[in-house]
């Protein structure tokens, strides 16, 4: 029982990373496709960073890496204001496709110096406080959040809109990257191509499930991890297909997203902002 | 600096656009094979080589059988405004469709047809699916048809694994080989199935005909371009959008049905089965604007990218994924340089 609680919350880790990081960015009003490929990328770039300069380094470049793909998301959807959906998912394919074709060397190398999950863990769990109060106590998180819904009322006030999503985006995209560095160097210190594993899609769908609300993630996301630890678990032991607890993720955010609907998600959401229309 | 709309762009501004963003997209992917390793010059070179020899367009056509098939529909839907992401997942239930009729059902002259209407309907209704779920609860299509790839991909494995793994296969994932009545004819000695060949140029231009030459077709625009005008004007959107999701799931799956009854004669490992297609027709659908006339054109061209791929994976052995880099930089590239184009840069806050 308290190993399935521990593994919920080691498996619920990356989820619950991603899942904030795609939060802050829709606060924001942008919608955040990207998180599979962002994490991917990041995962390599956080390895490779390890082998080379340690693991305090592969942190740094998994985060780095992450806030910039988010950041270059931005240049899609913030300043050129194309399709959010169409950038979100271009960017995941980019991300896979890059890191599964730079990433062929590092396939199967060991990590001399793997990181403790439970730090990861840790971390992950502060920072979904750290974000509810950014969000709903600091002057910049009300910003952020009412750029999300209202950013014509928010400009008239002053605020930078894109400035605000350009923030959101690149502090969301470090946490995505975050999450892609625990699963390269804690979760399973290595590096394999597809390691990402349909995360970034659940990350996606927590949001709509956690409401757009950092707390509600936390639960969210330990809930899924502990999907995951009986899926791996009861493999074997029932009379039950192990494809069917394969699919059981993906099922679930289906049913996830019929019964919550986005009847909370903020107002501006996935609608590129334009002065003066 | 900001950008500001710009309602008329003059035609050489839009070109100079998307010649920057394609530029952009051909550095970006020399500097990716570049740190991958291998000469730029020689993976282009590589890349588009297979328009040059008569066995690569084979190759070529090959693979753009199910991406216009899949295209054509995605065109549709997209300009409809439903974003079906999910035509990997529909190509795969074809497949499955198809293959329960011709490895469990007596055959005859009737299998070819009822595998493809067993495959085609059974992904029609796995995108209807999708649609109700959008219709009724609210729930985004783009996250549902993208979550049923997984649930059809282990569907898949789980079939060819268990209960459908061949009597005659030792230890490989793929069902025993159709019966001769479920095989697709070919064009001369290659691998091209002529009859969804065929299907798919006719669906093209069907659905090209259907919207912008009948009134459905109107009110499919309509939804499309403004779905506020298309409310106030009391046109039904769910039957519309249920409308638009049964047509492109179902050709999805008739070309999954091409793939096993075509070339692979079985059931296998989904991978194996599409190949990345579902993806690639995305961007086969982006770059057609809405016209599923234009994927005519379109298919061949990324079928190029697909086939080209292939002799890159063979003669650099390079991973696979290059497609995908590929795809993702073609996107955003295609939606860049658009955006640029309406816009002026003006230089005051």
């Amino acid at each position: 029982m308290e190993e399935a609680l521990l593994r919920a919350v080691l498996f619920g880790t990356p989820i619950l990373l991603a899942t904030l990081g795609a939060l802050l960015a829709e606060r924001s009003g942008v919608v955040q496709l990207g998180v599979e490929g962002m994490m991917a990328l990041s995962a390599l770039a956080a390895f490779a960073a390890a082998l080379a300069f340690g693991p305090s380094m592969g942190i740094l470049a998994g985060v780095l890496v992450g806030a910039f793909l988010g950041l270059f998301h931005g240049i899609f959807t913030v300043t050129l204001r194309a399709n959010q959906f169409v950038a979100g998912l271009a960017l995941s394919a980019l991300g896979l496709g890059a890191s599964g074709l730079l990433g062929k060397r590092y396939e199967g190398l060991p990590l001399p110096a793997p990181l403790p999950e439970g730090g990861f863990a840790l971390l992950a769990f502060l920072l979904a406080f750290l974000l509810h109060a950014f969000l709903f106590y600091t002057r910049t998180g009300l910003y952020l959040r009412s750029v999300g819904e209202n950013p014509k009322a928010a400009d008239l006030f002053g605020v930078s809109v894109d400035g605000v999503r350009y923030l959101a985006l690149g502090m969301g995209g470090g946490l995505i990257g975050l999450s892609g560095a625990y699963l390269s160097l804690a979760y399973r210190p290595a590096w394999t191509d597809g390691m990402t594993a349909g995360l970034g899609w659940v990350a996606v769908a927590l949001v709509i499930l956690a409401a757009w609300r950092p707390l509600r993630a936390l639960f969210g996301a330990y809930f899924f991890g502990l999907l995951f630890f009986l899926q791996f678990r009861l493999q074997g032991s029932v009379p039950i297909p192990s494809e069917a607890f394969a699919a059981m993720p993906y099922l679930l955010v289906i049913l996830v997203l019929a019964l919550s609907g986005r009847a909370q998600a903020p107002k501006a959401l996935g609608l590129p902002f334009e002065r003066g229309r | 600096m900001r950008l500001e709309l710009d309602p008329s762009p003059t035609p050489a501004k839009v070109a100079w656009s998307y010649g920057a963003f394609f530029l952009l997209t051909f550095l970006l992917l020399a500097l990716l094979f570049a740190l991958y390793g291998v000469s730029p010059l020689r993976a282009f070179g590589l890349l588009f080589s297979v328009v040059l020899d008569p066995l690569g367009l084979f190759e070529v056509l090959r693979r753009a059988v199910p991406l216009l098939l899949i295209g054509a529909g995605l065109s549709l839907a997209f300009r409809v405004g439903f974003f079906n992401i999910g035509a990997e997942g529909q190509l795969l239930l074809g497949a499955v469709g198809a293959a329960y009729a011709a490895l469990f059902l007596p055959t005859g002259p009737w299998t070819l047809p009822l595998m493809f209407l067993l495959g085609g309907g059974l992904s029609a209704l796995w995108a209807l699916l999708a649609a109700w779920l959008r219709v009724r609860f609210g729930a985004s299509e783009i996250l549902t048809t993208l979550m049923q790839n997984y649930l059809a991909y282990y569907l898949v494995v789980y079939l060819v694994a268990g209960p459908w793994k061949g009597e005659r296969v030792f230890g490989f994932l793929y069902t025993d080989t159709f019966p001769q009545a479920a095989w697709l004819p070919r064009l001369g000695e290659s691998l091209v199935p002529w009859p969804t060949l065929l299907l798919g140029v006719l669906a093209a231009l069907f659905l090209h005909f259907l919207l912008f030459r009948t009134p459905l077709g109107l009110e499919w625009r309509v939804l499309g371009d403004n779905p506020k005008a298309a409310r106030y004007l009391g046109l039904r959107e769910g039957r519309l959008l249920l409308l638009v999701a049964l047509l492109s799931g179902l050709l999805a799956g008739v070309a999954g049905v091409g793939e096993v009854a075509g070339i692979h004669h079985k059931l296998l490992e989904p991978a194996q089965i599409s190949l990345g297609y579902g993806f690639t027709a995305i961007l086969v659908a982006w770059l057609a604007r809405g016209g599923p006339l234009f994927t005519l054109l379109t298919a061949p061209l990324m079928g190029v990218v697909l086939a080209g791929g292939d002799l890159l994976k063979l003669e650099l052995s390079m991973p696979f994924r290059v497609v995908d880099v590929f795809a993702g930089l073609m996107l955003l590239a295609l939606i860049g340089a658009e955006a640029l184009a309406r816009h002026r840069v003006v230089w005051r806050r």
